[in-house]
This record gives C-alpha cells, structure tokens and sequence, in this order.
C-alpha cells in the first residue's frame, strides 16, 4: 500500500564524485534510510549500493532475509561492482548482519564486508577513523524520542480492534434486567468507550514512554501497573457516581486494556527476544482473559444490583 | 541496554567454545554487546540481554554459534502458535520502517 513512495531504484548511486578507491557503502532502497545515509555523507565522495529490499528498511529487511547473502552478492554482479572500484571491500550497516553472512559474501562475489556502525550519523567518523568503531556505534538504543515516534504507529494499529471493541461494548450496554434498552446502550457504552480509549492511551503511548522507569520486566505487567494507577485516578473521582459494581469493573478493565496494549508493543522495541515474549505471553493472557470476563460480568451484573 | 531489561533465562543463544575460532564476528555484529573475544574464544557476557537476532549466528565461520532467531513481538508468536514457526519469522510486517 504505497509502498512504492517510500522505493528508490536499487543500483548504484555516486555521493560528490567517488572513484575507484571510494569506500561503498551498501544500504536498502527504503527511501528515509537512503536519504539518511546520502545526508551523512554530504561532502565525501562514496558509492552507495543500493538493494531490493522490497521499500524495506535495513533491520526489518534483514529479519525477513531479503537484505541477506544472496541479494549482497547479486548487486555486485548486476551494478559490476568489482569494474567500478579498485578494493574488494563492502561496508554493511550493522543492523543487516542477521540477514547476512559476512564470510558467504565473500565466497559468492569476492568483496569482504565490514559492518559499519548502527547509527548513520556514526559513519563519517567510521569512515575518517578508518573504520574503527567504538563500542557505543555497536549499540542499539531506544531513547524517549524514539519511543514517542511510535505513539502514532502503535494507535494506528489499535483503530480497528477499537472499532469491533465499541460495536461489543454498546450491546454489552444496553442489556440489562430490561434485556435491551437503546438508552442505556448509549450512556454506559459512552462511558465503556471512554474506559477502552484510556486503556489503549496507557498501554500503547504511556507504558512505551515511561517503559524503563515503570518496574518490572513483562510489559504486560508494566501496562497493567499504568493502566491500574489511570484507574485508581478515575475510580476516585467518579466512585459515587459509579457505584461499586461499575467502579470495581472499571479498575480491572482499565489495567487489563492496558496490559494488552502495552504487551504488543514488544514487536516495536529493539530489545525483546522472541523466546521472552512467549514466556511472558503464557503467563499473562490466562490472567487477561481472566479479567476480562470478570470485568463484564460486574459491569453487566451492575444493571441487576442497581 | 541500560534501563532495559526483558525475560531472563529465555535466550536460545548457545555457544560450543570448542569450534569457535575467536574470529571476533560476533563482537562486531551484536547490537547488544553479548560477547567478549578473549585469548581466542568468543565468551558470553550477558545471555539475558541477547534478542535473538540472530546476527551473531549468522556470521560465525565456524557454526560455533546457534540460536533461533525471530521478532520478539506479540502478534509474531500468536501466528506462531497458530501456525508453523518457520513461516513467522518472516512476518514482520508490524514494525515495518519505523
Ligand atoms: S542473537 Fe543477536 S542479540 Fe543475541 S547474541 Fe546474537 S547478535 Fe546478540
Ligand atoms: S563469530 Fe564464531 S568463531 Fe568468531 S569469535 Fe564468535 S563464536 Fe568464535
């Protein structure tokens, strides 16, 4: 789905006025990654070679293979690489080594890789320091900055779960000891909505931007800690108006909205393995399930206490 | 990463010191600064911080290194378990380019 905005043509591209002894730096043809590498270069003179990595970036085209082995070597063939440049040598962002095989590489085209640094702001200090790299340029980071630029992502992910969740949540309102009343459909399910916004607000935007401060490890647990102080807060103000079974409902609701959310932002983070999301997957969607069906069995049960 | 820890005692990575030649790969290419080549051989400092990229495996010569790589992402391991493991690593649609 416009994929092909974010494409560029792979081949090689000429950075200021390379010649044979220019270093090349291989890369994915995403266009942001591209742009970004071509604007930390401004002022060398370097080749970029440029994959097919399906408007992929980097990491995530190295995770799926295709900025792997194969399409290293098949580059250098088809741009005839080895007739533009003097040296035998490729600098691969470091990002793209689980997609490639460094030794294989060579096997299959002749050029040795070098895995640059993570970073594309590194790589002119890479490149002046003759490749050297510090520990810090080896490292993956996830800074606030990051964590907010995901908000938008994450929320966008939710649009269609949050469609299905308010079409369930005004039915689940109106039922009642009256079986169905379309007022009630509408005031309790306004106010259920409410609660599954809130939710998703705490799991997919504040537990990622508050993530290395909220304890714990499993980000289910750490949404549903979020989730539980958001609705401490409302709880407190709204009891009288709530009444029990409906305050009661919505501090376990809150929480296990939340914990949901919060657990699929795993996916996003540049730190979870996949072996721990499912450790942490068993353990925690018994309970979720759990709580949801006692969070709609008060809310309901609330109508008949009334 | 400081501030950022995930499950313990999870990891899949392993290492067979024996075939390992201490070509100091793995060093370069791990985004979390796992291993340490000393005296030759390739040492793992910190299992619990590894991700299972598997970068590391795939860029040792001497197959010294395996893990089972793959995302570590909610709807990646639901698919798993509703599907074969093999397809799923490559599904990573959900983080794509950002
Ligand atoms: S799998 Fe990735 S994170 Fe784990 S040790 Fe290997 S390179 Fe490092
Ligand atoms: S990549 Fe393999 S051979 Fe090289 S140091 Fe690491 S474990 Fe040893």
């Amino acid at each position: 789905m416009g994929r092909h905005r974010y494409r560029i043509e792979p081949r090689l591209y000429a950075v200021g006025s390379p010649g044979p002894d220019s270093p090349v730096l291989v890369t994915a043809n995403y266009k942001m990654t591209f742009d970004a590498l071509r604007k930390e270069l401004g002022g060398q003179n370097a080749w970029i070679l440029v994959l097919e990595t399906g408007g992929i970036n980097v990491w995530c085209a190295a995770g799926k293979g295709t900025f792997g082995t194969e399409e290293v070597a098949r580059r250098v063939k088809t741009t005839r690489l080895a007739e533009v440049v003097n040296h035998r040598r490729l600098i691969l962002p470091q990002l793209g080594a689980p997609g490639v095989a460094a030794h294989r590489v060579r096997e299959e085209c002749g050029f040795s890789v070098v895995y640059g640094p993570v970073r594309a702001q590194d790589i002119p200090r890479f490149l002046t320091e003759r490749m050297k790299t510090t520990p810090e340029m080896r490292r993956v980071v996830f800074p606030v900055s990051e964590r907010l630029a995901l908000a938008p992502v994450e929320l966008a992910g939710f649009l269609r779960p949050t469609g299905w969740a308010f079409l369930a949540l005004f039915l689940l309102a109106g039922i009642g000891p009256w079986v169905f009343s379309p007022s009630a459909s509408w005031h309790r399910g306004l106010g259920a909505s409410g609660v599954w916004l809130a939710g998703i607000l705490c799991g997919a935007v504040i537990t990622p931007v508050l993530l290395p401060w909220i304890p714990g490890r499993a980000f289910s647990a750490k949404g549903g800690l979020v989730g539980g102080c958001f609705a401490a807060c409302i709880a407190a103000f709204f009891w009288e108006a709530l009444g029990v079974f409906q305050g009661m409902a919505l501090l376990v609701a809150l929480p296990v909205i939340s914990s949901f959310a919060a657990m699929n932002f795993t996916g996003a983070t540049p730190f979870t393995s996949p072996s721990g999301v499912e450790k942490e997957m068993r353990r925690a969607i018994p309970l979720q399930a759990a709580a949801v069906v006692l969070a709609v069995t008060l809310w309901v049960g609330s109508t008949f206490a009334g | 990463m400081e501030g950022f820890r995930y499950m313990d005692g999870v990891s899949t990575l392993r290492l067979e010191e024996v075939a390992c030649v201490g070509c100091g790969m793995c060093p370069t290419v791990c985004p979390h600064g796992i291993f340490t080549v000393d005296r030759g051989k390739a040492t793992i400092l910190d299992r619990d911080a590894c991700m299972e990229c598997g970068a590391c495996a795939k860029n040792c010569p001497s197959d010294a290194l395996s893990v089972t790589p793959g995302v570590g992402c909610a709807s990646y391991v639901i698919q798993g378990w509703l599907g074969g493991r093999k397809e799923l690593f490559r599904n990573i649609s959900k983080h794509a380019n950002v």
